[in-house]
């Protein structure tokens, strides 16, 4: 609670996994951050408890800090140093040698490319640079959680599927990763698991399949170019529920999902009807979101977008 | 205190010093604008030494050499404040604050930037004043005690600039502070002979610290190293770094219950 007795985060109740991907997704305002600073140490919450990586925040913040990576929104880095400063800064931070220091700077920059701009003042990188020293910087003392707070914001789709792709990896090599996005696109590549946060708590929590099956099963969309839609809907309504029809195109929901497309086009084509078009409509995240909250999720971007 | 904790707070006093190098508008008021004022001071008001009641000095560059340094370190501390500001802008004190290190550090490493910058500068000053024929009449054990208390005047008023800079976490508000600089700096003897000086401003100059402080960096130039004028610059020093560190303390402690 802040100051003035406003509740930025109220009801938020999670547990993440050894090794999971938990996404946390909500619009602008609705909490993300807040929780991220109060699960980093940097906001002593005034409520509740929390344990990151098996220590308290408020009773061993020392502890959560020495488990944790954490690359904040707007990647907090100073333009006037290098990325080889940088990280060299972050090693010492937390109590690496100097040699060590700098074995971890070169691994590093190299793990996330940016040997060739290692010596440049960080005010010359890019948006999607800056991130990813910021990613790498995170890393240098190999934390067990790492905390991403908006991590592709701002970013080109070059840029965004680059770090998406240093995340997986991240992963895959044992580490936990606790990261918030405005994006729905993010949370459902990513994330093992997705908590959707709005207006302080949270309103439902799952894996992203499992989400959008609570909302409904995938549907299939079928023009025809020849016969009747009564006709077709008696063949589909074999694999699942009819849908009202929607611009003359049948509608059905199948409960198989994918697998159920090809015996319905066989079908279809036994009975003699032409299909012009045909779609398979998943169920989206947003969907889940317009759900569960009322309204979509519409990121927002900021004013100043940057492309590498 | 450990080591790891004196690594981190020279990392990050050496980080200061090159974004101070890196950033020619923190470089400027510790430099160049005393470097200015001194070379038009000493140029125009030179005569000033033949006023009744002006010490004895060989020339008026002698004199003006403390008042340039003792500015260059109080603008020294301003900058100093400036950039820990615009880290809290910028969101890199929340880089600091993640990570395991004594919260504390982050000011203590800033502190070590701008006294060594302090040093740096006393040191121009040093070189800038001995070209132009500035005679220090307690050689070298004096320039080393100038030196130190140059050092040292960094430290302290990079203390109140970064109490300013965390209880306000604004640039703008710590720049602001710069004419405040010079108003001190005037009421002080700094650039005046305290015995020149007339009505509340001798007063107020009587009792302020930055006098106490000019005075033992100007004594081992004009006159002679005594224990008393070295012990009051001492002990002004002390107190002005024991209210910086205590106010930077109780803003720090502030700013981290408000969330950074």
């Amino acid at each position: 609670m802040f100051e003035g007795g406003i509740h930025a985060v109220a009801g938020v109740d999670l547990e993440v996994a050894d090794r999971e991907i938990y996404a946390f997704l909500g619009p602008n305002g609705a909490g993300k951050t807040t929780t991220v600073r109060m699960l980093t140490t940097l906001l002593r919450p005034t409520g509740g408890s929390a344990q990151v990586a098996g220590f308290d925040v408020v009773k061993d913040p020392a502890g959560v800090r020495r488990a944790i990576g954490v690359a904040l929104q707007e990647a907090a880095l100073d333009p006037l140093m290098t990325g080889r400063e940088l990280i060299r800064l972050q090693a010492t931070l937390h109590g690496l040698s100097r040699q060590e220091g700098n074995l971890k700077a070169e691994a590093l920059l190299e793990r996330v490319d940016l040997v060739d701009a290692a010596d440049r003042q960080v005010g010359t990188y890019s948006g999607g640079m800056r991130r990813r020293l910021d990613l790498a910087s995170a890393l240098v003392h190999e934390p067990r959680v790492l905390f991403l707070d908006e991590p592709t914001t701002g970013l080109d789709p070059v840029s965004r599927r680059t770090i998406w792709e240093e995340v997986e990896d991240l992963n895959r090599d044992g580490t936990t990763v606790f990261l918030t996005t405005q994006y729905l696109e993010e949370a459902d590549q990513l994330a093992n698991r997705v908590g959707i946060i709005d207006e302080g708590r949270i309103v439902a929590e799952d894996t992203p399949g499992r989400l959008k099956e609570q909302i409904g099963h995938p549907h299939l969309e079928i023009k025809l170019i020849d016969g009747s839609p009564e006709e077709a809907e008696e063949v589909v309504g074999r694999f699942g529920k009819p849908l009202p029809r929607k611009d003359g195109a049948v509608l059905v929901e199948l409960e198989g999902g994918a697998v159920k497309v090809a015996p319905v086009v066989r079908a279809l084509d036994e009975a003699g009807l032409g299909v012009e078009a045909l779609d398979l409509v998943e169920p989206t995240l947003d969907d889940v979101f317009l759900e569960k909250t009322g309204h979509h999720l519409e990121p927002e971007e900021p004013e100043t977008g940057e492309d590498e | 205190m450990t080591r790891t904790d004196l690594r981190v707070i020279g990392a990050l006093g050496a980080r200061s010093v090159k974004q101070t190098f890196r950033r020619p508008q923190l470089l400027a008021p510790i430099v160049v604008f005393p470097s200015i004022l001194l070379a038009i001071q000493t140029a125009g008001a030179g005569q000033a030494v033949n006023l009744p009641g002006f010490p004895p000095v060989n020339s008026f560059l002698d004199f003006m050499l403390a008042g340039a340094m003792i500015q260059s370190t109080l603008l020294a501390g301003n900058s100093g404040g400036i950039a820990l500001a615009v880290d809290i802008e910028m969101g890199f004190t929340d880089r600091l604050l993640a990570a395991p290190i004594s919260r504390f550090g982050m000011v203590l490493g800033r502190l070590a930037g701008t006294a060594a910058l302090s040093a740096l500068a006393g040191i121009w000053f040093l070189v800038i004043g001995l070209i132009f024929g500035v005679h220090i009449n307690e050689g070298v054990p004096g320039a080393i005690v100038m030196m130190l208390l140059v050092t040292l005047s960094g430290l302290a008023f990079g203390g109140i600039g970064a109490a300013v800079a965390l209880r306000t976490g604004r640039a703008s508000v710590v720049q602001g502070l710069f004419p405040l600089v010079f108003v001190i700096l005037f009421l002080s003897s700094a650039f005046f002979p305290q015995d020149l000086l007339t009505g509340p401003a001798a007063t107020i100059a009587q009792y302020n610290p930055l006098s106490f402080i000019v005075e033992g960096i100007r004594d081992p130039v004009i006159s002679s190293l005594t224990w008393e004028v070295f012990g009051k610059a001492i002990a002004s020093l002390v107190l002005v770094f024991a209210i910086g560190i205590a106010l930077s303390s109780m803003a720090l402690r502030r700013r981290i219950r408000m969330g950074g």
